[in-house]
């Protein structure tokens, strides 16, 4: 029975790890719903410069891997002056790169809205900022959400990435369990379902939205 | 911050060395994806009921838990099974596995966006299964799928940094290396993100152009 206990006391340590993901996941969510806006906007702002900039932040965050940028945020940044915790340094590169492909998402989901409802916001002598916010992008959001809903797992997978960085999430924890007791089968079965479980979780919350928002549109 | 060049020089030939590897890593595991993705996509289209379920159930497993624990698992977990694998042929197999479930949709979508009437046309014409597909509907499925498909490859290739977590040494374990040595982040690290930069823009570049020649050809 020992082994037993054994095993349930380091699946506890693992489990601990959970929170240490959840919490990554929705830090960086957050951070990169809020860049993939600002950024999806920016590359649809009149000005060349504006639109510029958000293409190169863009550019560079895809081009790159999430690999790298984290290990730069974690190693390169503190040469530079700017020293971050694991845990700051996971969610700003995984933010960051999140929000860059969020950004074409809100790009194309407004460039989805038909031009007739930019016209009728124009006759109807609404400013652009009330078009974009009352008329634009209510619609769009609707074609965004399944989107930011496969991102949101992206971003999820991600953090797993963050253990490299001395992150003790989920995966950590099953490398620490690996290193010192030399189980390898049921930490690793036991992260991979738990990421299973949070996975249909933002699934599940992603569709509830999805039926939220899609409430007095067509075809609802 | 003092950006040294003679390290860039002394470490150039090892990065050089590991982009060899990152390169080979991709084109193996890129059609380790593109042939699993046909047969998963094949398993998801098939008429037996209990073959699509155990396809949908095994592709969105590995869809929803990240690359690195299932390279961990192939690395730590099977030798415990007796499947010894060197960290390249398990770093090949997990990205390879993990990307096939993404191919496997771009295949499904492409296939299924083959309008009804062409399948109709097709058995009212007489031609047999073999024809229909070979004659009628590769020809007008397989054109859209190459752009993503492609996505894909670009894709797998920023992945690869992740294999220098099971000790493969490519580019990124590489880099790694040199700058746990020296103690030297600055340069190794910047160095791989503008070697992966320039990689992707260019190859983004191509499948752009693909797409326009594509796109002019069906027009």
């Amino acid at each position: 029975m020992q082994n037993l206990d054994a095993t349930i006391g380091y699946g506890r340590f693992i489990l601990s790890g959970a929170l240490a993901t959840v919490e990554l996941t929705i830090f960086s969510c957050a951070l990169a719903l809020l860049m993939a806006f600002l950024a999806g906007l920016a590359l649809l702002s009149r000005s060349y410069s504006i639109r510029a900039v958000a293409r190169i932040y863009v550019e560079f965050f895809r081009g790159t891997s999430i690999f790298v940028q984290l290990f730069a945020a974690y190693f390169v940044l503190p040469l530079v002056g700017i020293s971050l915790t694991p845990v700051q340094a996971g969610v700003l590169a995984i933010g960051l790169n999140g929000g860059a492909y969020g950004s074409e998402v809100v790009r194309a989901g407004i460039q989805a809205v038909g031009r007739d409802q930019t016209e009728a916001s124009i006759a109807l002598n609404l400013t652009r900022w009330q078009a974009m916010w009352w008329v634009i992008l209510p619609q769009a959001v609707v074609v965004m959400l399944p989107s930011f809903g496969n991102l949101a797992i992206e971003i999820m997978k991600a953090t797993a990435v963050a253990s490299l960085v001395t992150v003790s999430e989920l995966t950590f924890q099953a490398q620490m369990v690996r290193s010192q007791t030399g189980e390898t089968a049921i930490p690793f079965l036991l992260i991979l379902v738990t990421y299973l479980v949070i996975a249909s979780v933002l699934t599940a919350l992603v569709r509830l939205l999805e039926r939220r928002f899609s409430r007095g549109t067509a075809g609802a | 911050m003092d950006w040294s060049w003679d390290f860039v020089a002394q470490i150039m030939p090892a990065l050089t060395q590991g982009l060899l590897v990152t390169v080979e890593i991709t084109l193996v595991s890129s059609v380790v994806a593109l042939v699993l993705g046909l047969l998963f996509a094949l398993a998801k289209m098939s008429p037996v009921g209990s073959v699509r379920r155990v396809a949908i159930i095994a592709t969105e497993g590995i869809r929803r838990t990240p690359l690195l624990v299932q390279l961990y698992f192939l690395f730590y977990v099977l030798p415990d099974l007796g499947i010894l694998l060197s960290p390249f042929t398990a770093g090949v197999i997990g990205l390879g596995l993990h990307y096939a479930t993404y191919t496997s949709e771009v295949y499904r979508a492409g296939i299924n966006n083959v309008p009804v009437g062409q399948w109709e046309a097709a058995r009212a014409c007489n031609l047999t299964t073999r024809q229909t597909w070979t004659e009628i509907i590769l020809p007008q499925a397989i054109p859209p799928m190459i752009p993503p498909l492609g996505n894909y490859v670009i894709a797998m290739f920023k992945e690869t940094p992740i294999l220098s977590a099971i000790t493969v040494m490519d580019l990124m374990g590489e880099a790694l290396a040199q700058a746990n040595f020296n103690y030297r982040y600055l340069e190794p690290i910047t160095l791989v993100a503008a070697g992966f930069l320039l990689v992707s823009l260019i190859s983004a570049a191509i499948i752009k152009l693909l797409e326009n020649h594509l796109n002019l050809r069906a027009a």
